[in-house]
């Protein structure tokens, strides 16, 4: 017979205040569980869409004198030409010390042609790393499968009067057009965007980059690092972070996770109370057996020791269901919350903590309980006998 | 601990005690003021009314209630000189009690109450056990070792509860009112089972108001209004 006999025996004994106790916790940490894991896995769509739908670093020449207007461009101006890339060059960009957290990076080759009788502007792509980056374009036609096929924009279109399948002279060459983009609302809808290697043909530009377009999420440094990292490799460039959106983002998501974390301290306080008021209740019932273990010389310690194992005991067991059951609503609830979102998975390290608060809580709780119980003057006890 | 007194050769020797208690602006005297001795070995039983302040005297006996005034000696140890904790250990060590009513607890088998006092000895699992089943077999209960409580009769209940109070071998033994709940035949085991007890050596100190307890013992204290009538 140990100490733990005892707590245990009692637990066993008192199934329905344990049963309880427990679902006062299980409540708690569920609710914590659930809203952080929703945080996480609207974090995690975030980092998806920032990936999937677009870049979020801009590199161009650094300039005092030219005007930007597409991505930080705008060209046409006369002293342009001397300041962009070598493509060769980019290979940089994927040796910076966070190169893991790049994700697509799009050269684009910018420059004024003659179309038609018209001054347009020509937008060099490569069009596999362009077009699942670009996912709000929408065209009419199909994309275009060859270094000779263009994409026209809405508004060039219809100033130039293409349509699909209609060609257009560029530089000596004949190109197709074999899609309209339909109206963005951006500087698109006023250029013609063909293979990178073919407009840098067309526009006299052969290994020549006019910007450059990164898709890059940093779940743990910040995206001014990359931002640095990759300035530091091109000291001629200026390379800025389109924080404007991530940051919209992430702010969201903060104010939703300050709101969560406003709700589990509620429901925590909720079930520590419960927890404490139920202890007490079941202390006091306990008054003529606490009086029994000290009249055969328990110490104060001992009458401690058992009530705060089983607080022990009843914690971990909230503590470990709150974070399965916590679990499972955020896993059925995330459709309704993040449509098309996917669950963040199991976090051990948040089941770890979940079961660790669990427990200090029901410790804390008990610990008033605990000490009223273990101070109760044995012949003040023998009294209840 | 504080040091034992010299000179004293009585186990237990009660020194000029007393014991008050508040009733709202009144103070009740439930010992008004006793002395005796106890010698290692003896069979005393304290008989009195209700309210003749016995129970208090048993309490006050086995460190459980501090007297108002006086000194209670154990072994030459001024038990009440000790810290609460001490005297914890000193209840583990030298009293075995046996409650009115039995006092078992209910969700403990009958063997692992027999087991309780000894849960904060470091006696292993398995010398425990040892422990616990022989001291069943005294008392005539090793069979329902496995039993709860609550499925044992009266006299049975009796037995456990004398059973837990010796098993660590405490040199006295403490009794209030062990055959209040009994009958007069399941009473009679029950004193059987006490004597046999003193006989090998266990000091016992009884609390009774059963004049038939009391032939069993070898010295009565009669109790009255707090006071000790006679010896």
């Amino acid at each position: 017979m140990k100490l733990y006999h005892i707590s245990y025996n009692n637990l066993k004994r008192r199934k329905g205040k344990v049963i309880f106790l427990v679902l006062g916790l299980v409540l708690g940490i569920a609710t914590i569980v659930t809203l952080l894991s929703i945080t996480e896995s609207m974090t995690r769509d975030i980092e998806d869409r920032l990936d999937r739908f677009g870049a979020n670093i801009v590199m161009v020449p650094k300039s005092e004198n030219l005007a930007l207007s597409y991505g930080g461009i705008t060209v046409g101006g006369v002293n342009y030409a001397a300041q962009e890339f070598a493509e060769k060059d980019l290979v940089g960009i994927r040796e910076i010390e966070n190169r893991e957290n790049l994700g697509a990076v799009a050269p684009k080759v910018l420059g004024a042609a003659q179309v038609m009788g018209r001054q347009v502007l020509l937008m060099g792509v490569d069009f596999a790393v362009e077009l699942p980056l670009k996912t709000w374009w929408h065209l009419d036609g199909t994309a275009p499968a060859g270094s000779d096929e263009l994409i026209v924009g809405a508004e060039a279109a219809a100033t130039l009067d293409l349509a699909l399948g209609n060609t257009v002279p560029l530089g000596g060459r004949t190109f197709t057009v074999a899609a309209i983009l339909q109206p963005t609302g951006a500087a698109e809808d006023g250029l013609i965007i063909g293979d990178l290697h073919a407009m840098q043909e067309v526009l006299g530009k052969q290994g020549i980059v006019s910007l450059v377009e990164i898709a890059a999420f940093c779940r743990d440094c910040p995206i001014t690092e990359l931002v640095l990292q990759i300035a530091e490799k091109f000291p001629a460039a200026k390379v800025t972070a389109l924080k404007q959106a991530v940051m919209a983002k992430m702010q969201s998501v903060e104010l939703f996770k300050a709101f969560s974390y406003g709700i589990a301290g509620l429901v925590i306080f909720i079930g520590a109370l419960l927890v404490f008021v139920t202890m007490m209740g079941a202390v006091n019932e306990r008054t003529r057996e606490i009086g029994i273990f000290r009249a055969i010389g328990f110490r104060r310690g001992h009458v401690m020791q058992i009530i705060l194992l089983e607080a022990m005991v009843v914690g971990f067991l909230g503590g470990f269901l709150g974070f399965v059951i916590g679990n499972l609503i955020a896993w059925s609830v995330l459709p309704l919350v993040i449509p098309k979102g996917t669950f963040a998975g199991v976090n051990l390290s948040l089941g770890a903590l979940a079961i660790l608060l669990s427990i200090s809580l029901s410790l804390l709780a008990s610990l008033y309980p605990a000490r009223k119980g273990s101070s109760l003057d044995p012949s003040e006890a023998l009294r209840a006998l | 601990m504080p040091a034992k007194e010299n000179a004293v050769n009585h186990l237990i020797e009660i020194r000029d005690i007393g014991k008050d208690y508040q009733a709202g602006a009144n103070t009740v005297s439930a010992i008004r003021h006793m002395n005796f001795q106890v010698d290692d070995g003896e069979f005393i039983s304290i008989m009195g009314q209700s309210g003749s302040g016995k129970s208090t005297l048993l309490a006050v006996l086995g460190g459980l209630n501090h007297p108002s005034r006086g000194q209670v000696l154990v072994d030459s140890l001024d038990i009440y000189g000790l810290s609460s904790e001490q005297r914890a250990d000193f209840r583990s060590e030298y009293i075995g009690i046996i409650f009115q009513s039995f006092q078992l607890i209910p969700y403990l088998t009958v063997l692992e109450n027999v087991k309780l006092p000894m849960a904060i000895t470091g006696i292993s699992a398995k010398e425990q056990d040892g422990m616990a089943r022989s001291v069943l077999a005294k008392v005539g209960l090793e069979a329902k070792a496995d039993r709860l409580p609550d499925q044992l009769s009266g006299g049975e209940q009796e037995r456990v509860a004398i059973a837990r109070a010796i098993v660590n071998r405490p040199p006295i033994l403490l009794a209030d009112e062990p055959t209040g709940s009994l009958d007069s035949e399941t009473a009679a085991g029950v004193m059987a089972l006490l004597r046999q007890l003193n006989k090998e050596g266990l000091t016992i100190i009884m609390v009774t108001h059963n004049p038939d307890a009391c032939h069993h013992a070898d010295r009565t204290i009669l109790v009255r209004d707090g006071l000790c009538l006679t010896q």
